[in-house]
């Protein structure tokens, strides 16, 4: 096993498949050549050749849109996009087409294509540069939307997402590309689409967050346990169809629920998580399920970010809240 | 090869006229057999029907919202007897001719308009085609990734797609026409130019006096043919085509044409076009002159002409009848394509509905 970053990790994901599935290309803007923005396609283009990892026009709509005819023609793309913030330009391909060619033709034809996107902040980037759109893409039906937060499941994810049958959305956080390392399996493996990963168990509190917002989720955990308290913390992985039953089955054990993630809150993940918890754990809550999320505000500019983005103190302050709640 | 007919110098290709006279075609490029001249008459005049009884049934109430196709038939008729059964088809939604080329039945056809998404269960192997795409301007990309694989993977497969002049307005045609240029796809981009987007003339559309003068401009050739003309549709279609399979890139071709009826049964054109207008475009209708050919070189008789509008009306009507038969859709139908293996969460939703 080598230690590899989760960007790392990535990468290693897509040279893996390439080098089994010779219907695995991979595109997009800057990806041949330079390797991508964030040097995710580092290599690959070297290794591969050309033809199966190429530098595309400026032109978001125009690689989904033709990842969807590859699709349906046996292919497997694998299109990044450079920043998540620019993926509006491609709605119109992923909501009208990549999400229901299934559904449209009864089965008859399929686009089973990788949109892989850096998302979310705390990178000093420009204006749309780190927005998190992980509830837009996970209201779209016939879309998967996943997001990993640890080298390990970044692979086994990517590689699920590569040789899913459905269209995927892989959103990678940025913040984390490099800020976590990880022991990684040289060989190809599959972490499951739709199960999240209890990473430590607790019996006080059920702490469910993902992506890079693990990074303080994590750290909350451990101050906590230092005091004593035990919290339970799931790694969502992914986002649509999110695995309720793990979610759910935990807060039957601790009975109190807390999901964080950067998003904002309106209409997002959490409240989504919340509403699961409310209908099928009441019976057992002992604190009113929380959320603790970004704000519904534009994603600032650097000199704004600490404003949006959620410290391990934010989370700490959330979760002894929930955890000595009394009625 | 469309240098004698470039747009950019007014230039429209044009074989037959409007009395069913053929010039012969220039040099290299080919004509259509008397056989496949019949061929064409016959699906034209299906597609004419059964747009017609389309238009009738709405109005009786039996079919929501239809898109008509009528005076544009020779278009994709021309354009998919040009190319191979297996090149892919890609259409927007006024290529009912083409689709009956394509092997579409009339059942399945009507059963779309119907509402039922289970008219687009078209198995890949038999049909090499992608289903009515709605939003506009959308599905050209897709020929161009469909040319790009078919590339790929070592097959002479190219790939047919269709728009309206409308969808020109769109980022998208942009966009693939920017990547097919660059990836010298081999696609050929066919724009129905039928001067109406619902409400809105080619004047207030684009700038351009034409719509394939603006190939030039992602580096490929563009070519205005007469598309009420099918002798001039297929013979501009199959050299395109020639062209994309030998590896030399895609082609806009602009089949000048004309929507005779309304955009959908949902509106009203008289609001926005004149009498004398349609009525100018109605001497120049793809099937009479094709007819008026037929009959000159006596592969038709005005017996022929009748008993082919019979049958054909006879098939739109049992067509239609078969559909209203059908079984509709079910809440599993609704449910189970969304994915390959149902979700979970989905199971449980569909249970909920349960009644």
């Amino acid at each position: 096993m080598k230690v590899l970053t989760l960007l790392e990790a990535v990468t290693d994901a897509l040279r893996t498949e390439m080098a089994s599935d010779r219907s695995v290309v991979v595109f997009g803007e800057d990806v041949g050549l330079e390797g991508g923005v964030f040097r995710v396609t580092t290599g690959l283009q070297r290794e591969f050749g050309e033809e199966r990892c190429f530098d595309t026009p400026i032109a978001e709509s125009g690689i989904v849109g033709a990842a969807v005819g590859m699709a349906v023609a046996g292919l497997r793309p694998v299109v990044e996009i450079q920043f998540s913030g620019f993926a509006f330009p491609a709605f119109n391909q992923i909501a009208s087409h990549v999400s229901r060619i299934r559904n449209r033709t009864r089965g008859a034809l399929t686009a089973p294509l990788v949109i892989r996107m850096p998302y979310g902040g705390g990178i000093r980037a420009p204006e749309h540069h780190s927005e998190s759109l992980e509830a837009l893409f996970g209201h779209i039906p016939g879309l998967k939307v996943v997001i990993p937060s640890t080298p390990h499941d970044a692979k086994g994810l990517l590689i699920s997402a590569i040789r899913d049958p459905d269209p995927v959305v892989y959103l990678e956080p940025a913040r984390a590309y490099r800020a976590v390392r990880q022991e990684v399996p040289e060989e190809a493996y599959t972490v499951e689409i739709g199960k999240a990963k209890i990473e430590a168990e607790g019996d006080e509190l059920t702490l469910v967050s993902y992506g890079a917002q693990m990074i303080e989720a994590r750290q909350a955990r451990a101050m906590l346990a230092a005091e004593g308290r035990s919290v339970e913390l799931i790694d969502l992985r992914t986002i649509h169809p999110f695995d309720a039953r793990t979610v759910v089955d935990s807060v039957r054990k601790t009975g109190r629920f807390l999901a964080v993630h950067e998003g904002p809150q309106s209409f997002g993940v959490a409240s989504e998580l919340v509403a699961t918890v409310l209908e099928q754990a009441f019976d057992v809550l002992e604190a009113p399920p929380a959320r603790l999320t970004g704000p519904d505000i534009i994603y600032p500019m650097p000199r704004g970010e600490r404003h949006y983005l959620m410290t391990v103190e934010h989370v700490l302050t959330e979760a002894r809240r929930v955890l000595d709640y009394e009625p | 090869m469309f240098e004698s007919y470039d747009p950019r110098e007014g230039r429209l290709f044009s074989l037959l006229d409007v009395e069913g006279k053929l010039a012969p075609p220039p040099a290299g490029f080919p004509l259509m057999s008397d056989e496949q001249a019949l061929a064409a008459y016959r699906t034209m005049v299906m597609s004419r029907q059964g747009d017609e009884w389309a238009v009738s049934l709405n109005r009786q109430g039996r079919l929501p919202t239809y898109a008509l196709n009528k005076g544009q038939e020779a278009n994709s008729v021309g354009a998919l007897m040009a190319v191979r059964p297996d090149d892919w088809f890609v259409p927007a939604f006024r290529e009912f001719g083409g689709m009956l080329v394509r092997g579409v039945s009339l059942q399945q056809y009507y059963l779309y308009w119907y509402g039922n998404e289970a008219a687009n269960h078209l198995p890949l192997e038999k049909f090499h085609m992608m289903p009515i795409s709605v939003p506009v301007g959308s599905q050209m990309l897709h020929a161009v990734g469909l040319a790009w694989a078919e590339r790929y993977k070592g097959s002479d497969r190219i790939a047919l797609t269709f728009m309206g002049e409308g969808a020109s307005s769109e980022g998208d045609f942009h966009e693939a026409c920017n990547l097919a240029g660059v990836w010298k796809a081999g696609v050929i981009i066919y724009a129905q130019n039928n001067h109406w987007s619902i409400s809105l003339p080619w004047s207030k559309q684009s700038a351009s006096a034409t719509l394939a003068e603006k190939a030039f401009a992602y580096g490929f050739e563009g070519v205005r043919v007469d598309g009420n003309d099918i002798f001039a549709v297929y013979a501009a279609v199959q050299m395109a085509a020639e062209r994309a399979r030998e590896g030399g890139g895609p082609t806009l071709i602009e089949g000048l044409t004309y929507r005779l009826g309304a955009h959908t049964t949902s509106d009203d054109p008289t609001k926005y076009r004149s009498d004398e207008e349609v009525q100018q475009w109605e001497t120049r209708d793809p099937i009479l002159r094709l007819e008026r050919y037929l009959l000159k070189k006596r592969l038709l008789s005005d017996a022929d002409i009748v008993k082919i509008r019979e049958q054909s009306l006879d098939c739109a009507r049992s067509s239609f009848e078969e559909v209203e038969q059908a079984a509709d859709t079910t809440r599993e139908d609704t449910f189970q394509y969304l994915y390959r293996e149902m979700p979970d969460m989905l199971a449980a939703q569909m249970q909920r509905r349960k009644t």
